[in-house]
C-alpha cells in the first residue's frame, strides 16, 4: 500500500528547510562572507575582499583579549569539571527513589536565566555583600574585600552560571555507565585511580567533551558576565563582538570574531564526533 | 569515598548553586533599601513593580513575543522532530547534524548572523526580527524535546493506521499529536522561557520601537543590586521553576 510521497511530508519537509534555510544557513553563510570584506563608514561593508578583519585580531590589543577570553574559558572549564564530575558521579549513583529530585535540583539553575543569575552573584560579591557582611561578621577580615569588579569576580560568575551545563552531560553519561566495568576492574585488583583514569574517564569522555563544549563556549560569548562582574575593565570575545557591531560600526571585524569562534566550535563538535556513538549523541540535551 | 564526604560534598554544591538566588529572593521581602539586616517584611518593592508604567509595558511586550515565538517554534520544531523520525528525505543526515550545531553554538553568532541579514535586506530592527530570532532560538530546543519522545513510540501503531488507509496528515493529527502532547507542551513551555530570558540575541536585534523585558532587566541590573530588581528577578524565578517542574517529568525521564 505504499503510495508516492504523502502532501503532508512534502509540506513538512519544504517547511523546515525554507525556515532552516532562510534563519539559519543563509544568515551564517553572510557572517562567512562578511568577514572577508572591507569595513565601510557608509554602508555595512565594501565588496572588496580582504584578508585584513584576520590579520587585525593577531595585533597587539585584539590578540590580548583572543588570550585572555581563552584563558578565562579553560579555567572555568577545568574549575566545572573539577567541581562536576564527583558531584554527577555521586548524583548518578544514588538511590533511585532519590536520584529524580537530585537531578531536579541541577535542571532549575540549568533553565533559570543567567542574567538573573549573574545578578545573583553580584550581590554575593559587592563590597557591602553577604560575603564580606559574612567575613567581617566572623572577624576572618576586616576590611571589606574588594572581590566584585575584577578578574576573580568573572572566573566565579562564569563557573556559577555554567556549572549545571557541566553536570548535566555528564550525569546523562555516567548514569547508563556499566556498574561491572567498575567491579571487574576492582575484582582484578585495579586500585581507585587506575580504575578512574583506564576506565571511568575513557567511558564518560562523550560527556565530558559536551559539558566543555557547554561551558568553554558561552564562557568567552557571554558579554554581560564581564560588563556586571568585571566593570567592563577586563574584556572578552563577546564584549568585542558588541563593540564592532553597535559603537565602532566595523562588522567585518565582529564578523571575524564570530568565525573564529565558530572554529573552535568545530574543533570541539569534531571531537566530540569521534569519541561518541549514535546513542551518546541522541541522549545529549 | 566515605559517606560523610560524599554527603558534604553534595550539599556544598547544592549550596554554591542555590545561596545567591536565595539571598536575592529573601532580600526581594526586606524592609530596606541597602541594608544588609533584615528590617522586616514588606510587599513594597513588588508594588512599586506594578506601579512602574513603563515596565508594565515591556513586560507585556515580552508576554505576547514568548506566546508568539514559542506557538510557531513548537510547530516547526514538532514538524522536525516527526519528519526526522518517519521521514526519509533529501538532506535528513544534514538536518539532524544542524539542530546540534544550532544547540551547541553560542547566541552572539547567532545574533550578529540575524543583525546581518536583517540590515542587508533592510528590515527595520523592532517586534519583527525579534520575533523571527526568537522563534529561531527555541526551534531546536523543542526539536531535541519532541525527539527524545517520539524515539519511545512503536513504529507498529503508524504500520496499523496505514494499513487501514489512514494518511500521513491523519496519523499525524490523529496519533502522533496527541501522543505527543505532554513532549509537545514542555516544548512550548521551555520555549516560552528562552523566549522571556533571552538576553543576548534580544540586544542585537531589538530596536527602541519594541522594549522587552529581558532587556529592560539588563539596564536595571547595570546600575547595581536593588531591591526592585531582587523583586522582579524572584518573580521570574517563581515562572522558571514552574515551567521546569511542570516539563520535568515528560522530558527528562524519558527512560522510565
Amino acid at each position: 500500500m505504499k503510495k508516492k510521497a504523502s502532501f503532508f511530508k512534502i509540506f513538512s519537509v519544504s517547511v523546515i528547510w525554507l525556515w532552516l534555510g532562510i534563519f539559519a544557513l543563509t544568515p551564517i553563510f553572510l557572517t562567512f562572507i562578511t568577514s572577508f570584506l572591507t569595513s565601510d563608514s557608509n554602508s555595512i561593508v565594501k565588496l572588496t575582499p580582504t584578508l585584513a578583519n584576520y590579520s587585525d585580531l593577531l595585533n597587539h590589543a585584539y590578540f590580548s583579549i583572543l588570550l585572555q577570553s581563552l584563558y578565562l574559558a579553560t579555567s572555568c572549564t577545568i574549575i566545572c569539571l573539577i567541581i562536576g564530575y564527583p558531584f554527577a558521579f555521586i548524583i548518578a549513583r544514588s538511590q533511585s527513589k532519590h536520584r529524580s529530585l537530585l537531578l531536579l535540583l541541577v535542571i532549575i539553575p540549568f533553565w533559570t536565566s543567567s542574567l538573573i543569575r549573574t545578578y545573583a552573584i553580584m550581590a554575593i560579591l559587592k563590597a557591602k555583600g553577604i560575603l564580606n557582611g559574612l567575613l567581617l561578621a566572623l572577624g576572618i577580615i576586616d576590611q571589606p574585600l574588594q572581590i566584585l569588579y575584577s578578574n576573580m569576580a568573572v572566573l566565579i560568575g562564569c563557573v556559577y552560571d555554567l556549572l549545571p551545563f557541566m553536570i548535566l552531560p555528564l550525569y546523562t553519561n555516567i548514569e547508563k555507565l556499566n556498574q561491572s566495568y567498575l567491579e571487574a576492574a576492582k575484582d582484578l585488583g585495579a586500585n581507585w585511580f587506575t580504575t578512574f583514569i583506564k576506565i571511568l574517564i575513557p567511558l564518560t569522555m562523550p560527556g565530558i567533551i559536551a559539558g566543555s563544549v557547554l561551558v568553554f563556549l558561552p564562557t568567552m560569548t557571554m558579554f554581560y558576565i564581564p560588563v556586571l562582574l568585571g566593570g567592563a575593565k577586563n574584556l572578552l570575545l563577546g564584549n568585542l563582538i558588541e563593540h564592532q557591531f553597535l559603537t565602532a560600526n566595523n562588522w567585518p571585524l565582529g564578523t571575524a570574531i564570530s568565525v573564529i569562534i565558530t572554529l573552535f566550535m568545530g574543533i570541539f563538535i569534531l571531537i566530540y564526533w569521534r569519541n561518541s556513538d549514535e546513542e551518546d549523541r541522541e541522549s545529549l540535551v | 569515598m566515605n559517606k560523610f564526604a560524599k554527603y558534604f560534598y553534595t550539599i556544598s554544591v547544592y549550596i554554591f548553586l542555590y545561596l545567591p538566588i536565595a539571598i536575592v529572593i529573601i532580600f526581594s521581602f526586606n524592609n530596606a533599601q541597602h541594608s544588609l539586616v533584615w528590617q522586616g517584611f514588606t510587599f513594597a518593592w513588588y508594588a512599586s513593580l506594578l506601579h512602574d508604567s513603563a515596565l508594565l509595558q515591556v513586560a507585556w511586550h515580552s508576554l505576547i513575543l514568548g506566546i508568539l515565538a514559542a506557538t510557531s517554534a513548537t510547530v516547526i520544531g514538532t514538524l522536525i522532530a516527526v519528519s526526522l523520525f518517519r521521514y526519509r528525505f533529501f538532506g535528513k543526515k544534514i538536518l539532524h547534524a544542524l539542530i546540534f550545531i544550532l544547540i551547541l553554538s553560542p547566541e552572539i553568532v547567532m545574533a550578529i548572523a540575524l543583525l546581518l541579514m536583517y540590515s542587508f535586506l533592510k528590515i527595520p530592527l523592532g517586534f519583527w526580527t525579534l520575533l523571527l530570532a526568537h522563534t529561531s532560538l527555541c526551534i531546536p530546543f523543542v526539536a531535541v524535546t519532541v525527539y527524545s519522545r517520539i524515539i519511545t513510540f512503536d513504529i507498529d501503531i503508524f504500520e496499523a493506521a496505514m494499513d487501514l488507509g489512514a494518511t500521513d496528515f491523519t496519523i499525524f493529527q490523529k496519533i502522533i499529536v496527541p501522543l505527543l502532547i505532554p513532549a509537545i507542551a514542555s516544548g512550548w513551555l521551555l520555549s516560552f522561557t528562552l523566549s522571556l530570558d533571552d538576553v543576548i540575541i534580544s540586544y542585537f536585534v531589538s530596536g527602541p520601537t519594541f522594549g522587552i523585558l529581558p532587556l529592560k532587566i539588563y539596564s536595571m541590573v547595570r546600575l547595581g543590586v536593588k531591591p526592585e530588581v531582587n523583586a522582579l528577578c524572584t518573580l521570574l524565578l517563581a515562572f522558571t521553576l514552574f515551567v521546569v517542574i511542570i516539563s520535568y517529568h515528560s522530558i527528562f525521564k524519558k527512560k522510565d
